[in-house]
């Protein structure tokens, strides 16, 4: 008997990682909410801080990638590897540029005395400093799994490149593509709650 | 095979909704010059919503998955929203 996949299956699993992840950065958005309701006057001056061009490009850069990814599963699917493969280099590039605009954005801070436990936050106002705190442990966070989608963006290129993922089977993309969206999905809604708050 | 048949999206579909998002962009960064007061955070929050919603609808083809998907998912925002609720009407009103 010939072994077949349970496609729908390998995407529920995938689904409930996902819904684990959603709940994680939920509880990290719960504490934004709830400061931001403590100190409003903070949380905005802290938002004029940042960089409201390379927020905007970021959020640009995630959501094309985004695209990509997509664009990719119709690609495999219909057969058309070299396609395929060309998308996900460019998403996977598109991640490489989101941290490097993060490298420049955290070290532009980290250069003006604001980086966690900095002496500056610690002896100025409290909801300057937890303004601060919440923008690097969760735009922290949201670059880990920029970092591991990318790793999976790379594992899923190998693997269609050794014709080990294609137009029949193709779950590995497919889940490696569900958790790009899913970086996607917090980055939008990371960025209007950082770097416009009003 | 015929149950794991799944719908493929079109290039043009992506196309538009990626389009869609890039508007949504546009526009909440365009909102968020206009000051409304209180109104400000419920208007970003109700286009990132939205925005959210396409990705998950078209992106992640969530419109097309069957109903454990759906399903599941839902529960998961119900769960997510009664958290977010209960904790600010503690704070709110303490």
């Amino acid at each position: 008997m010939k072994h077949q996949d349970d496609q729908t299956g390998i995407r529920i699993g995938m689904w409930l990682f996902l819904y684990t992840e959603i709940i994680l950065f939920g509880g990290l958005f719960v504490l934004y909410a709830v400061y931001f309701h403590d100190y409003p006057k903070e949380f905005a001056e802290g938002g004029k801080e940042l960089n409201r061009i390379i927020g905007s490009l970021n959020t640009c850069i995630l959501l094309i990638s985004s695209f990509t990814v997509a664009a990719s599963i119709t690609a495999i699917r219909q057969e058309c590897k070299r396609l395929s493969l060309a998308l996900l280099a460019i998403s996977f590039g598109c991640g490489l540029l989101f941290l490097i605009n993060k490298y420049f954005e955290w070290g532009h801070k980290f250069a003006h005395g604001i980086y966690p436990n900095a002496p500056e936050l610690i002896n100025g106002p409290p909801g300057r400093n937890i303004f601060f705190g919440l923008y690097y442990v969760i735009t922290g966070l949201h670059g880990l799994h920029v970092i591991i989608g990318m790793t999976l963006l790379a594992i899923s290129f190998v693997l269609i490149w050794q014709n080990s993922v294609t137009g029949q089977r193709y779950a590995f993309l497919e889940n490696s593509g569900l958790y790009w969206h899913l970086v996607d999905l917090i980055w939008i809604f990371v960025f209007p709650l950082f770097y416009l708050v009003l | 095979m015929k149950e794991n048949e799944q719908h493929i999206l079109s290039y043009k579909t992506l196309a538009l909704v990626l389009a869609a998002l890039l508007v949504l962009t546009g526009l909440t960064i365009g909102v968020s010059y206009v000051h409304m007061g209180i109104l400000n955070v419920p208007i970003a929050l109700a286009i990132a919503s939205t925005k959210v919603s396409f990705v998950l609808l078209y992106f992640m083809h969530l419109k097309f998955e069957g109903r454990a998907i759906k399903i599941s998912f839902l529960c998961t925002i119900c769960f997510l929203a009664i958290m977010i609720s209960f904790t600010f009407w503690d704070v709110a009103y303490r």
